[in-house]
């Protein structure tokens, strides 16, 4: 069970938390994307064996909607990648 | 009763104290102080198990939670199934069965399985059990080769408890490096918590006569235990196993017998800053023939009997081991007594330290055992010299083995902390640590007490691995792993079929799978796949060690939180009432609890649904509306955020109007339904579907936190603010005014899809005219507190009109009459609105909505959709069961839609249906056909309404 870093709550157990998915690609303009790219929008959702960033609600708590990035190999919380920065 | 092997001295036992228990139907007795393994000892009983495929018999091997042989059964009270009985505390009145045979150890029917034994090679399972025919096989096996079954009831008394703690230092394990680790924490002022499985502290030492400082090392271990005792900062646990190591440092503690007589486990999960491992190290098996037979034990197993618990496991003791420890063992027995008969080793040079403890003893250097004569215990052992000379018969009624030492890393390696292989010790050692965590002890390497403790007295350690045994002259079949019977015949099967990778060879040969998790035997099977390749046993690796360390009970896991407990039931303040009334009441989504409906004495569920549905149609009922979803949203940026979560426009609404929407998530399927309304600019409140108030209150959280974080939005949730009486049917205005109002009551003043803020019967109340009944409506909301006076009123108020409260069942009845959808019945995933006749709310004017796109972009295919359509059975008095597929033509085919509902219509008097059907929209007027089992029942297409089409009653 993870410890998540809640920027109001300090360290808090996963228990208190509702897992909200990856972060995902900015929503492109539906209106002008293409079909093919917007299934892609819909369907292609970050999946790496490494660092992910992902959603968490702390709705247990103060209900603040976080991102953490997340090492997919050892569950270990971890700074932001470089070159996402 | 006699107790035939029971040394008169010695052991931590209280011989003041005796204890009666039964095992296998015989009545026993022991003392206080000793497991159910050490009583039975005591008693004589040797063969205590029948293996699990061979039904071979066995006998106790081990002294710990290592214990590959003898499971039980606990019967009674705390029944509880595969328990080893080396982990069993004995306590009066305790009675346990051996599993795996009948009807006892001694005189097996199972045992014809031997017989068979040649039919039941590595892999027969994966060989055997596929389809089409593993039917045929599977009863029989599982009954020949069961494990204990489930108890049949929970504990009758006592609960489980689930608690957490938060620790500086966790400590599992206090046998002296523990202990050392403890008082050293505690010192420093942290906050300890030092959990050990024992029923007492000091680990090994308690089975061992050694010194610290030139006293008995217990004398040391006692007084740890009492300055830890002083220490408000520690917290220590005995008989209570770290059973888990998970992410971040959180560690599952599974505490048995806690201080209170009420409780029967206590779980517990600790956050700790930094681990400290000091599990200790278990002894492995040697592997040779007949190493199985009962009187076969661990050296450092018959050890503790003698010096722990006062038990001598035979009279005449044979030893065997490819390292040092077992000569202090030898020493031990030889000094309560027993007589050692030889201490074969399968060394060339042994070190001095080791034989200057015996000297007395015929130890036999570069000798291996090579068989077991006896069947039910052991009678001999034959001494095999590696150089090939002549084998010979040693006579002894117990063989102790030891195969050297495994440092107990189960705790680092689920810590995901890496295992590096060690040459000297012959075994896998704690390496780099991935989380805060550090091994100490023996569960490091260090595996003699000089090493551990300053002052320590202690034989230095010393190996030379022997995997298994290979001489010509071997007898009799060798375990690799004695609860699964898995030989090193079946290994080298496995490798011939082609598992090379070590947890293939687990997986096909069910080594170190059983309820020991091969604590004694595992490392043997890596050795001896090692051997057989030919390779360096760290070029194998180990498997992956998983938790639970040993067998934990459900019970603990759960704790309290069970039923009702885990998920509450969700009440409104008019739950009394309604039981008090008769209600027959249902859990209606999210845990509410609510009526379903309200029979009369002698009335059955359709004559009461029948009677409620009526007084709807014809006159007027209540009902408690509260569990209904319900959001205020505040803020300027609220129209703009809502046409983007609704289907249809919802800016346009003016102050005091409402509109029915549909919520779509981005791929196009249906979230919710439910009603906005605008109190005022930037002022609303939503209604969302009971079952679904969560999921949408997480998606318009996540939404405005996430994407429009720069919006000005608030979402307050108001469910348990708001609660409703919805009174509803042709006399709901009459009703309205005899409670007396304030507001206006008139169609013009007060029409459909709006809400007013007012007083009602007294109360200040906030009333809006939505319906899911069809009829005129009225949902007064008011303070919970008030409610119940509310409620009141309203029957007595609605007493001339002959009012009736009405249940789901009813609601049910009449939402289906007039063709309204409900979430899970109509809707299911694959539906969008144009499917259910809806276009209307799919905006065409809004450039982009949620969900907009991707239902586009699945029509444009152009696939057949199935739709929302009206059925009636073409018998009026046939009932349809919902879920219900239809075919064409009613034949056996792949079915073109299903029966999403179907109600007994009191307006229509015949029963009614909705239905989704391919292309259901254009077949109106014709025939489709629900295919039963056996039946095919013809039903008429219709418009998905059956009551007032054109609104006026609800809109009236
Ligand atoms: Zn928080």
């Amino acid at each position: 069970m993870l410890l998540i870093p809640c920027p109001f709550c300090g360290a808090r157990s996963e228990s208190e938390f509702i897992y909200g998915g990856p972060v995902r690609a900015a929503r492109p303009d539906p209106n002008v994307v293409s079909d093919a790219d917007w299934v892609d929008y819909l369907t292609v959702v970050p999946n790496p064996l490494g660092p992910v960033q992902e959603h968490w609600w702390h709705a247990r708590g103060c209900g603040e909607w976080l991102t953490i990035w997340r090492d997919t190999r050892t569950h270990d919380i971890v700074e932001a990648p470089d070159e996402i920065e | 009763m006699r107790l035939s092997s029971r040394l008169t001295t010695g052991g931590r036992i209280n011989r003041d104290r005796p204890l009666r228990f039964r095992f296998n139907g015989k009545d026993y007795q022991g003392f206080d102080g000793d497991t159910l393994a050490s009583a039975l000892m005591a008693n004589g009983v040797r063969v205590t198990a029948r293996s699990f495929k061979y039904h071979r018999p066995r006998g106790i091997v081990g002294h710990g939670p290592e214990e590959p042989a003898t499971l039980v059964q606990l019967e009674g009270e705390d029944a509880a199934g595969n328990c080893p009985a080396t982990a069993v505390l004995l306590r009066e009145g305790l009675s346990a069965r051996s599993v795996n045979c009948w009807p006892s150890p001694g005189f097996d029917l199972g045992g014809v399985a031997q017989v068979l034994a040649r039919f039941l090679p590595a892999g027969f399972y994966y060989k055997t059990f596929k389809w089409p025919g593993w039917h045929l096989f599977e009863p029989s096996i599982r009954k020949a080769a069961g494990l204990a079954p489930a108890p049949a009831q929970p504990p009758s008394s006592g609960h489980f408890e689930a608690r957490r703690a938060h620790a500086d230092v966790l400590i599992a394990g206090a046998g002296p490096a523990g202990l050392q680790a403890a008082l050293e924490a505690g010192r420093a002022g942290k906050r300890v918590f030092l959990a050990d499985e024992g029923s007492e502290a000091g680990g090994s030492l308690l089975n061992r006569t050694l010194s610290i400082g030139g006293r008995p090392a217990l004398d040391w271990v006692a007084n740890a235990v009492a300055e830890l005792c002083g220490m408000e900062n520690v917290t220590h646990l005995q008989n209570a196993t770290v059973w888990a190591y998970r992410e971040h440092n959180l560690l599952m503690v599974n505490e048995r017998c806690p201080e209170q007589d009420s409780i029967l486990e206590r779980s517990w999960r600790v956050r700790a800053g930094e681990v400290v491992i000091a599990t200790g190290a278990s002894e492995r098996a040697m592997v040779f023939g007949g190493n199985d037979r009962p009187g076969v034990m661990l050296a450092a197993s018959v050890q503790a009997y003698v010096n722990r618990w006062g038990v001598a496991p035979g009279k005449r003791v044979a030893l065997f081991t490819n390292n040092n420890s077992a000569y202090a063992v030898a020493a031990d027995l030889a000094a309560a007594g027993l007589i050692v008969t030889a201490i074969l080793d399968s060394r060339r040079h042994i070190p001095q330290a080791a034989l200057d403890l015996v000297p007395d003893l015929p130890v036999h250097p570069a000798t291996v055992a090579a068989g077991i004569f006896g069947h039910k215990r052991v009678r001999a052992v034959l001494a095999a010299p590696l150089s090939g000379d002549l084998a010979k018969w040693i006579r002894c009624d117990v063989l102790a083995h030891s195969g050297g030492w495994n440092p107990t890393v189960h705790l680092w390696s689920q810590s995901r902390s890496s295992l590096r292989y060690d040459e000297d010790l012959a075994a896998f050692l704690p390496d780099s640590a991935v989380q805060n965590c550090r091994a100490v002890g023996a569960a490091a390497g260090d595996l003699t007490l000089d090493r551990i403790v300053a002052g320590g007295a202690d034989l230095p350690y010393a190996i030379e691995p022997l995997w298994r045994v290979d001489v010509p002259v071997q007898r009799g079949r060798a375990f690799l792993d004695i609860q699964n019977d898995v030989l090193v015949s079946d290994v080298h099967l496995a490798l011939r079929e082609g598992y090379a990778n070590i947890e293939h060879v687990k997986r096909y040969t069910t080594g170190g799978m059983g309820v020991d998790q091969g604590k004694t035997g595992n490392i043997n099977i890596i050795g001896t796949v090692a051997m057989q390749q030919g390779v360096p046993i760290e070029q194998i690796g180990t498997t992956t060690f998983r938790s639970p360390y040993t067998p934990v009970s459900f019970g603990a896991i759960a704790g309290l939180r069970e039923g009702t407990v885990l998920l509450p039931y969700r009440h409104t303040p008019v739950t009394q009432w309604n039981v008090d009334n008769g209600a027959v009441m249902y859990e209606a989504g999210a845990r509410w609890q609510r009526p379903g409906y309200f029979p009369k004495p002698g009335e059955s569920l359709q004559e009461a649904v029948n009677r409620e549905c009526r007084a709807v149609r014809e006159a007027v009922g209540v009902y408690d509306g509260s569990p209904l979803g319900t959001f205020e949203l505040k803020g300027r940026d609220v129209p703009r955020f809502l046409d983007f979560i609704y289907s249809n426009v919802m800016s346009s609404l003016k102050p005091g109007e409402g509109r029915y929407g549909l919520m779509l998530s981005d791929d196009g399927l249906i979230l919710d339904d439910g009603v906005a309304f605008r109190l005022d600019d930037h002022r609303w409140l939503l209604s969302t579907s009971t079952g679904h108030a969560d999921v949408v209150n997480q998606h318009m959280e996540k939404l405005l936190q996430t994407e429009f974080a720069d919006w000005h939005a608030m979402i307050t949730t108001v469910t348990s603010q708001w609660n409703n009486a919805t009174i509803c049917g042709p006399h709901a205005r009459d009703v309205m005014q005899a409670l007396g109002t304030d507001i206006d009551l008139s169609p013009q003043a007060f029409p459909f899809m709006s809400i007013r803020d007012g007083m009602v019967a007294g109360f200040p109340a906030r009333v809006a005219r939505v319906s899911f009944t069809g009829e005129l409506s009225y949902e007064v909301n008011v303070a919970p507190r008030h409610l119940m006076a509310l409620w009141n009123k309203v029957m007595e108020a609605g007493a001339p009109f002959a009012i009736l409260p009405v249940g789901s069942e009813s609601n049910h009845v009449l939402r289906v009459e007039k063709g309204f959808l409900s979430l899970g019945h109509e809707v299911d995933g694959t539906v969008d609105a144009y499917d259910l006749g809806m276009g209307w709310v799919m905006s065409k004017t809004k450039p982009d909505y949620l969900g907009k796109r991707a239902v586009m972009l699945r029509r444009a295919g152009g696939a057949t959709r199935r739709e929302l359509v009206g059925i009636l059975p073409q018998d009026p008095n046939r009932q349809i069961p919902e879920g219900a597929p239809l075919t064409p033509a009613g034949c056996k085919e792949a079915t073109e839609g299903l029966v999403t509902a179907c109600v007994w219509s009191v307006v229509n008097q015949r029963w009614v249906g909705l239905a989704l059907l391919e292309n259901g929209h254009a077949r109106q007027g014709e025939t489709a056909h629900v295919r039963l089992q056996d039946e095919v029942i013809p039903v008429s297409i219709t418009k998905p309404v059956f009551h007032d089409p054109d609104g006026t009653r609800l809109r009236s």
